[in-house]
């Protein structure tokens, strides 16, 4: 994070900068859009909204994170193993719903609030999770499965050792992109009462104030950008099986 | 140290292992070999559990390997596979110390023990300690992978087709290490394999499967003299009989002492076979033999290969 050049390092400053700078831009909004009254969204501030976008986000990916790779891990097991079938269906069903159409359904069931946006947030990223962690456990070479029962580990140490450490490339870019359609997802939350970086571009929305869109839209894309940077520097790090010198 | 008591086991109705009966005794190296089918891996599988038989006994010890609990007795034979099987994401000395890390040895006798197990497998450990398996060569991986067979010092050795994978030079080099560690270690070991040459070439023992049952069951010599039936005798091959005849002796056997010779000396230790071969390269009758430390021994006759064993 320290090095100048670093992508990651430019995004994350630009982000920090917009959401405690906006009110400075307040002049050039007001000069791109002379038509409006009030040319800056300034019922929250944008690091408060900032904040509550990325806290929301957080919390219903860590539930999808574990709860995919709970599903994921059963699925796998003899035990589970008769329940794949199903659970592929619903994965597959589930990604063809759009997310906003998770949302409403939300609403009648659980009402209005964090809640619901939470508990559809939750319910939308585990998909692209648990499709990883199925694809990431059934990647492990059956040699190397074969070699883990040969030298006497039990079915705990097999998993923890080898299986989970060995999926984690994979589980990981499932886990990137469903944190990175929640961050787009978690704005549409706002239209449930979620307080998040898309209220400024729904009330912008729905009061014809363009600015207050560009400035949640601005704000939202670069927290995407920021997380997806930082994913992909996750992904190298767990990238630490060697590949440099040498194949199979 | 290892018996197999009227042990079936079936797949789909399908008898992979037909009643069969087996003692292996303490520092042998027992071959099974076989077609593909003939039940060899099954019956490897059976000793450390990886597959339950179905009916009779199999003992370990003396006890019955379901007594003991899987990982228990996984733990105490080592396991080498031909797909080798190292885990990509732990680096050489990490892999070999699987078994020592599973029965909690302290970090300094598992990196003595790791250290110890790359020279003696001929892997420099200051180089290869670090190294990740896609790194290695096939030859250098199945070499880590005997090592972490061997890394709890094992009572058993358990071998699936080890070397099937390998080039003829890596595997003939690894046979050798094979012979070597045996000799040395006096260690038990079942080695699974379809090559009869391996099999001659190693085994204290040979055991010809088929159709889970066993053909015959002897040492390398009389499975070459005295084959039990014609399917024997096919396996084997005919055609090459003889030479996996010459391949039984050594030079030594057959050298005269102090007797001169022209030409380069071959090794005292060189199988008939590997002399044969010597001579028909040189067109020569005659050649000087030299022992293990380099002196002349004496010189051996083309027809002296044919002294003895008809």
């Amino acid at each position: 994070m320290s090095r100048p050049r670093d992508p990651l390092c430019w995004a994350f400053a630009a982000l920090l900068l917009l959401a405690f700078g906006m009110p400075a831009l307040k002049p050039l909004f007001a000069a791109l859009f002379p038509a409006l009254d009030r040319p800056l969204y300034e019922q929250d501030s944008f690091v408060a909204l900032l904040l509550a976008h990325a806290a929301i986000v957080l919390a219903s990916s860590a539930l999808s994170l574990i709860a995919g790779l709970a599903a994921g891990v059963f699925v796998t097991r003899p035990a589970g193993r008769e329940f794949r079938p199903l659970v592929e269906t619903l994965v597959a069903v589930g990604q063809t719903v759009p997310p906003v159409a998770v949302l409403a359904i939300a609403v009648p069931l659980i009402g209005f609030g964090a809640l619901p946006a939470l508990i559809a947030l939750a319910l939308y990223g585990l998909l692209p999770i648990l499709r990883a962690a199925v694809a990431g456990l059934e990647s492990v070479p059956q040699a190397v499965l074969d070699a883990a029962d040969g030298v006497g580990m039990n079915a705990a140490q097999r998993l923890w050792r080898i299986e989970l450490p060995l999926a984690v490339p994979v589980l990981l870019a499932g886990v990137r992109s469903s944190v990175i359609i929640n961050i787009g997802t978690a704005a549409v939350a706002s239209t449930v009462g979620a307080k998040t970086l898309g209220s400024p571009i729904i009330v912008g929305l729905s009061g014809f104030n363009t600015a207050y869109v560009i400035q949640g839209a601005l704000v939202v894309g670069l927290l995407a950008v920021v997380t997806d940077l930082g994913f992909e520097r996750l992904g190298r790090r767990f990238e630490r099986v060697p590949n440099d010198a040498g194949l199979r | 140290m290892i018996e197999l008591r009227e042990v079936s086991k079936a797949y789909g109705g399908i008898l992979a292992i037909d009643g069969l009966s087996l003692a292996i005794g303490r520092g042998e190296l027992v071959a099974l070999i076989g077609a593909s089918g003939s039940g060899k891996s099954t019956l490897l599988k059976m000793i450390n559990r990886l597959v339950e038989h179905d009916r009779g006994m199999v003992l370990f010890q003396g006890e019955q390997v379901r007594s003991f609990r899987p990982e228990d007795l996984r733990r105490r034979m080592g396991y080498a596979i031909q797909s080798i099987g190292l885990f990509p994401h732990w680096n050489v000395a990490r892999n070999i110390a699987t078994v020592p890390m599973l029965l909690g040895w302290t970090a300094a006798r598992i990196a003595a023990r790791v250290d110890e197990l790359l020279a003696l497998l001929g892997l420099d450990p200051a180089v290869y300690r670090e190294r990740y398996p896609q790194q290695l060569s096939g030859g250098q991986q199945q070499r880590v992978g005997v090592a972490r067979a061997l890394a709890a010092d094992p009572e058993v050795l358990l071998m699936d087709e080890p070397f099937g994978a390998l080039d003829p030079v890596n595997r003939l080099a690894l046979q050798q290490e094979l012979a070597r560690i045996h000799r040395a270690s006096g260690k038990t070991i079942v080695l699974v394999t379809h090559d009869i040459d391996e099999a001659l070439r190693l085994a204290t023992r040979v055991v010809l499967l088929h159709h889970g049952r066993i053909v015959q069951d002897g040492t390398p010599m009389q499975l070459l003299a005295e084959p039990a039936n014609d399917g024997v005798s096919d396996f084997i091959g005919r055609g090459d009989l003889g030479l996996r005849l010459l391949g039984q002796h050594t030079v030594a056997e057959r050298v005269r002492i102090g007797e001169a010779a022209d030409g380069e000396a071959i090794a005292a230790t060189l199988s008939l076979r590997e002399a044969l071969s010597v001579f028909v390269a040189r067109h020569t009758d005659r050649l000087p033999v030299i022992d293990g430390v380099g002196r002349a021994l004496g010189a051996i006759h083309f027809a002296d290969l044919l002294r003895n064993n008809g």
